[in-house]
């Protein structure tokens, strides 16, 4: 009788598992086609056929057309411009989605998010010295990255010192001190002006895809694919360093160096992705909550969903910026038109419960 | 000393110079035994659990502890929604490789506790949902997977109601019994205490403390020094078996006479 209970169980997990599955393989499906797709869409005009013509005469071992058709700009559009745009938006938001997925889970708190613990605003501050100093996209990347990390540093500092522990509202508080002091460094380099400053660092700072190229898609494929294998070995980690310190402890786990290398880890690939794209906001803290709708909090199944919903979130917003919205707007400011309501929604459908102690 | 034995000896802790939570404690538990912790609010428990754990370093004294701890705090919040096999599964921290994820058999040890404490069948039920009760067995299951030596439990029986005190209680003594188990916990409960600890330690004050087997500490003296109310050890038959209790003797109204 036991044994036949035991055995049901296991067989009922094994297809919640199989259907917990089910959600990453259909999103990555998803994300691909529309990665795929989103090649045939943006502002230059050319036939809606034209990128496929031209891709598969470059992919193809076979002369596919005698007599091509297309110019040299047209091959420029859909080799060089709208492929690094593409993988840079979604590997954006895969950055994004992972790492509010693991700021969430560390910090034991569902209100976390890149933006609200400081590193977005460090790494913008960092990008920006990078303008000011018109230095290239890999010293952007070095000072960003510098930033990100200083300024979470001095987020978890601050709230040891006042909370005595690093989650629940200290947190939050912290990481929004921490983060107006880095703004308001931005807005002294954008005062001050020279440089590369001007337009150029308002657009990006707004955070955009546009000006996507080859080395900065490079960039945010290398950290996101490092960053992110590192976080889906973690991912059950997280599971245990949600229970708090003391529980950990007790399950024969060291959470502080653990800690401190997601930290490490999570700080990079945003910095990665606030260098190649600018402050996109909101997409690390509404992302996991979707995710965690669909999949639950289990962090083995949240974190690949995490991150497909990132990836798909941010390549949309891109795409409509591409397309349907007049005069390219920033994605980020999108992504704050699109997040805010969405927070709001689960601010009131959650009634706070769970959001701070 | 073998595995599952536990020991401090002289030991003592201050948060700030010569400000004594405690000092010169010593008390022993060998395995098998319930050792029940005892004192009044802020009188230090916690912070002994702390130190016990090794969560927390003590000022002086030392500790002694052969076998691995599981701990079961007081009032088990988390902050996602796992579910009760989720929960279990985290005992299995130490045997799991630190970029690896739990295997199909762990899954099947997890299942196996919840079921040795009767909750197989609420495995994916949410933790959250769960009763006060049924949470705390799912903890212990959480141990029992974790093939702990020494269980360490923080005021178990707190926010629980008779029915649930009495499983709590049933399961401590099976944990230590059947299971082979060191328990040690704190509670605000003599009779607790009494029916099913072994050893006591009295936390009567910053360098006094009465620690030994329960029949010899938990005296009606040593009670009214703890608690400043009396309780009056009774026996009576029950079901043809003696039954021996404490009793506390709340006496509300003013107009009564002081003992």
């Amino acid at each position: 009788m036991t044994d036949t209970v035991i055995k049901l169980g296991i067989r009922l997990r094994r297809f919640v598992d199989r259907n917990g599955w089910a959600w990453p393989t259909a999103l990555a499906a998803v994300l691909l086609s529309a990665a795929f797709l989103s090649l045939f869409i943006g502002a230059y005009p050319m036939p809606w056929r034209r990128p496929w013509d031209i891709l598969i005469t470059i992919i193809s071992p076979f002369p596919w057309t005698d007599s091509p058709v297309w110019d040299l700009r047209e091959i420029t559009v859909v080799t060089l411009i709208r492929p690094p745009r593409v993988l840079t938006a979604v590997f954006s938001g895969v950055a994004l989605g992972m790492s509010g997925a693991a700021l969430q889970g560390m910090f034991r708190n569902p209100l976390v998010g890149p933006d609200l613990v400081g590193v977005s605003s460090g790494a913008a501050f960092g990008g920006a010295l990078a303008y000011k100093l018109a230095l290239s996209t890999g010293g952007l990347m070095i000072l960003a990255s510098a930033g990100g990390i200083g300024a979470m540093l001095g987020v978890l500092v601050l709230a040891r010192i006042v909370g005595g522990k690093t989650d629940g509202l200290p947190l939050i508080l912290a990481g929004y001190f921490v983060g107006a002091f880095f703004m308001a460094g931005v807005g002294l380099i954008m005062h001050i002006g020279g440089g590369n400053t001007g337009p150029n660092l308002v657009y990006w700072l707004l955070g955009t895809f546009r000006g996507a190229d080859p080395t900065k898609a490079r960039i945010i494929f290398l950290t996101t694919l490092a960053g992110g294998t590192l976080l889906m070995g973690l991912r059950w980690r997280l599971n245990l360093l949600s229970l708090g310190e003391l529980d950990a402890k007790s399950l024969g786990l060291n959470a502080g160096p653990l800690r401190w290398l997601l930290i490490m880890t999570v700080s990079v690939m945003v910095a990665a992705q606030v260098a190649v794209s600018g402050v996109v906001g909101w997409v690390g803290l509404i992302i996991p909550h979707c995710a965690r709708m669909l999949v639950g909090p289990d962090h083995r199944r949240l974190m690949p969903v995490s991150a497909l919903l990132g990836g798909l979130f941010t390549l949309g917003l891109d795409n409509l910026t591409r397309t349907v919205v007049w005069s390219e707007i920033p994605v980020g400011v999108l992504s704050g038109f699109l997040g805010t309501p969405f927070i709001c929604f689960l601010f009131w459908k959650t009634r706070a419960k769970g959001w701070s102690e | 000393m073998s595995e599952g034995d536990f020991s401090f000896i002289g030991l003592g802790h201050a948060y700030s110079p010569e400000k004594w939570i405690f000092r010169n404690y010593q008390s022993q538990v060998t395995r098998g035994q319930v050792l029940a912790l005892l004192g009044p609010n802020g009188s230090g428990k916690t912070t002994l659990l702390k130190i016990l754990l090794g969560a927390l370093t003590q000022t002086e004294g030392s500790v002694s502890v052969s076998g691995q701890i599981a701990f079961v705090p007081q009032l088990f919040q988390v902050a996602f929604d796992y579910s009760a096999l989720d929960m279990v599964l985290m005992g299995l921290a130490k045997k799991v490789g630190l970029f690896s994820q739990p295997a199909a058999a762990d899954e099947e040890a997890a299942l196996k506790a919840l079921e040795r404490v009767g909750l197989a069948h609420m495995a994916y039920r949410p933790f959250h949902e769960m009763s006060g009760g049924q949470r705390q067995l799912v903890i212990f299951a959480r141990a029992l997977v974790a093939e702990a030596d020494i269980l360490i439990l923080d005021e178990p029986t707190s926010a629980l109601d008779l029915k649930n005190q009495n499983a709590v209680l049933k399961w401590i003594d099976r944990l230590a019994r059947q299971e082979n188990l060191t328990v040690i916990f704190s509670t605000h409960h003599p009779h607790h205490a009494y029916a099913v600890a072994d050893q006591a330690l009295l936390m009567l004050g910053e360098s006094d403390y009465a620690a030994g087997p329960v029949s010899e500490v938990l005296s009606e003296t040593n009670l009214w020094r703890l608690y400043g109310l009396p309780l009056k050890r009774v026996s009576f038959e029950y079901e043809q078996k003696a039954v021996e209790t404490l009793v506390p003797v709340f006496r509300p109204r003013a107009d009564e006479p002081g003992i």
